[in-house]
């Protein structure tokens, strides 16, 4: 019985717990980074574990199903390769004065608590859980993005906190009136706010209340995705916090948000009379898409150009989930975990480069491919991988959702199109000065490891050229249970 | 019995509304902190009758907690915020009291028009609670919009906190994680301002947002 402890959904909470705990006790920073690696490590291997494990019967507050399960390996793995990227990038900052070791304990500490935050709102079975797991996680995240306490950092902080807090506050009203929703048909208490009691009985809660709740729940958590126009602490959280962080702001946070806004959406699609919640996030998806993509041609900061980046890709994402069905789904779930690699390896590539050149501009940092020539290879292969050319796993998606928009709804591929390409003329545009011409800045070469950069970038490669057959049915499970628009 | 329930909790549900608009036109920082501890007694009584008509003892520990933390606590320590980081006096609003207070006289008609439109088939008395609550919480966001202090938008924000909590102690038998959670977010909030006023006193010498705004990092 005490073995039940240990069971995977379990262990991916209490290792990053923990190891949080420890953290905040450990002076020497050297062994708090590698313990950070390892703490990360040991929660992917547990989430690997999930697949094999015999899933809760939905009674208990966890709960594990084949849709958690994507995001939780995706989470997890990309939580370790950024730990590691992140023990290299730590040490150099603590070398040049930017970061003290007690910020460093604390930076760790936080880094654990996040994730732990954001696996316990992936596995949450329960509403409020979910939605207190979510706001532990924007908390840490606002603190790691001031950490560096430079007037921007305190800036982007305070907007990050401001506009989260109030996303989050919308988002419980709308758990709030989920819940009056479900009470009158399954009862008082905590069955009222789990997913495995909602979803069967869905159809019989009252639609009016539910289609206002997802308004809530859109407009609350769509705030964390980072979706048009309720964006604007992205680009400003994404450039001024630590560069790991930003890695993880972009290919995970805002996965977790999007998941809870999925959830919802299950739940409002097993209703009949309520609203598609479809439209709705074809329509915040495509807006945020199309104004991303107009917004990278004016970007002179590095971070913040792929942190609009990231806002675009959202977009994208939003939109497939929003058209729905299992083509759409399925392009929308690899569309994600594709950004999640791609976009955390291009913040690596960047946190290398912006080390080295001393600054986050890109009028200062040019040349690279002279100056530095992996590094300035690797950005090209990031921004091509970014961009969605072939043969890279992007392209794959963003053919997926574009064909299968073309099938059935014709007049929205053009606008879904027409951003895409806008956006693929920024990125290269910006990349053209980047990458290439005459260097500038410093050209200190660069000391730091590639392997979480290429390990991702194989990863997306490989997903381009051949998705193994098992990865694809499960996708097409997934995108099954996603159900129609 | 059932009337004076109903009508009490409309009261004290509706005394928070009326709280809130007082927030609106403060224009004097102390005064609004003092309405702020003045709305969370109304809404710890709000509370308090919840628990007493729902017999569920639970929202008396909710009570309890929003009491000590909102009402004692926070407005002690944001008093001394103000004196000690020497913050202004008379609050700047963003745009004139007289628009302000008629977008959130809007703001409560379309709460009222939206949740007893949408809530027919739930429990008149949730039902109320539920569109005062919506009231306060936009309410509260109208504060944020319009003030352009940070002491003020924490207060905003905290309204619209109290606004929720009236809402999920509105919803019978609510259990107790979102106690535990709004609870939570209470001391988050606590714990953030406290940081957070703390860094900006270190590297600013002022709390206003705007004065943040400056340093933005595209501007040209």
């Amino acid at each position: 019985m005490n073995l039940a402890f240990l069971d995977p959904a379990t262990l991916v909470l209490v290792v990053p717990a923990a190891a949080a705990a420890i953290l905040v006790l450990l002076p020497d920073y050297w062994i708090a980074a590698r313990l950070n690696v390892l703490a990360a490590f040991f929660t992917f291997i547990s989430a690997l574990g999930l697949f094999f494990m015999v899933r809760p019967d939905g009674s208990g507050i966890l709960l594990v199903d084949d849709l958690n399960v994507v995001f939780v390996v995706l989470n997890t793995f990309v939580g370790f390769t950024t730990s590691i990227f992140s023990a290299g990038y730590i040490a150099h900052e603590l070398e040049i004065g930017r970061l003290t070791p007690v910020y460093l304990r604390f930076y760790h500490a936080m880094y654990q608590l996040l994730m732990f935050a954001m696996n316990l709102a992936l596995t949450a079975n329960v509403t409020g859980l979910m939605w207190v797991a979510i706001e532990l996680a924007t908390l840490t995240t606002v603190l790691m993005v001031g950490i560096y306490r430079t007037h921007e950092a305190l800036e982007a902080a305070w907007k990050y906190f401001i506009l989260g807090s109030v996303g989050i506050a919308l988002a419980l009203f709308g758990t709030i009136l989920v819940y009056m929703a479900a009470q009158p048909v399954v009862g008082e208490g905590l069955d009222a706010m789990r997913w495995t009691v909602l979803l069967p009985h869905a159809a019989e809660f009252d639609p009016k209340l539910l289609n206002v709740a997802f308004v809530f729940l859109l407009m609350g958590y769509g705030t964390k995705v980072g979706l048009a126009p309720l964006h604007a602490w992205l680009p400003d959280a994404h450039a001024e916090g630590p560069t790991p962080i930003s890695a993880v702001l972009s290919g995970l946070l805002l996965n977790v948000a999007l998941y809870a806004v999925l959830r919802f959406k299950i739940l409002l699609a097993a209703n009949g009379a309520a609203i598609a919640p479809g439209p709705l996030l074809v329509a915040m998806g495509l807006t945020s898409l199309v104004f991303a993509a107009f917004m990278l041609y004016r970007r002179r900061d590095i971070k913040r150009m792929f942190a609009y980046s990231s806002i675009e890709h959202m977009g994208i994402i939003a939109f497939a989930f929003g058209m729905g069905g299992p083509l759409a789904n399925f392009a929308g779930l690899l569309h994600m975990t594709m950004h999640s690699l791609t976009k955390s390896a291009i913040f690596f590539t960047v946190g290398h480069i912006t080390r080295i050149k001393g600054t986050q501009k890109i009028a200062d940092i040019q040349g690279l491919t002279e100056s530095h020539p992996a590094l300035g290879w690797t950005l090209v292969l990031g921004v091509a991988a970014i961009a969605g050319l072939p043969p890279l796993g992007i392209f794959m998606s963003e053919f997926l959702v574009v064909s299968s928009t073309f099938s059935r709804e014709p007049l929205l591929a053009i606008p879904l199109v027409f951003g895409l390409i806008v956006s693929v003329g920024a990125l290269f545009l910006r990349l053209n000065g980047l990458a290439f011409g005459a260097p500038t800045g410093s050209t200190a070469p660069n000391r730091m490891g590639y392997i979480p950069i290429f390990a991702h970038f194989a990863l997306v490669l490989g997903a381009g050229l051949y998705l193994p057959a098992p990865l694809v049915l499960w996708f097409q499970h997934v995108a099954v249970l996603l159900g129609q628009g | 019995m059932a009337s004076l329930a109903f009508d009490t909790s409309h009261v004290l549900a509706g005394s928070l509304v009326l709280l809130s608009f007082l927030l609106l036109y403060q224009v004097r920082m102390f005064a609004l902190i003092n309405i702020f501890a003045l709305h969370a007694i109304a809404l710890v009584l709000a509370i308090l009758w919840q628990g007493y008509i729902q017999n569920a003892p639970s929202l008396y520990v909710t009570a309890t907690i929003a009491f000590v933390m909102k009402a004692v606590i926070i407005p002690i320590a944001l008093r001394r915020v103000v004196i000690r980081l020497g913050v202004q006096r008379t609050i700047e609003t963003v745009v004139g009291i007289g628009p302000t207070m008629l977008a959130g006289i809007g703001l409560v008609a379309l709460s009222m028009v939206v949740m007893l439109n949408v809530t027919m088939a739930s429990n008149p008395l949730a039902r109320e609670d539920l569109a005062l609550a919506l009231s306060v919480i936009l309410l509260g966001l109208l504060i944020m919009v319009s003030r352009r202090y940070a002491v003020t938008q924490v207060i905003g924000f905290m309204s619209i906190e109290n606004g929720l909590i009236l809402a999920a102690t509105g919803a019978k038998g609510m259990p107790l994680v979102v106690e535990i959670s709004v609870a939570f977010s209470v001391l988050v909030a606590f714990i953030v301002i406290g940081i957070f006023l703390f860094r900006i006193r270190e590297r600013f010498d002022t709390v206003d947002v705007a004065a943040l705004d400056r340093f933005q990092g595209e501007r040209r």
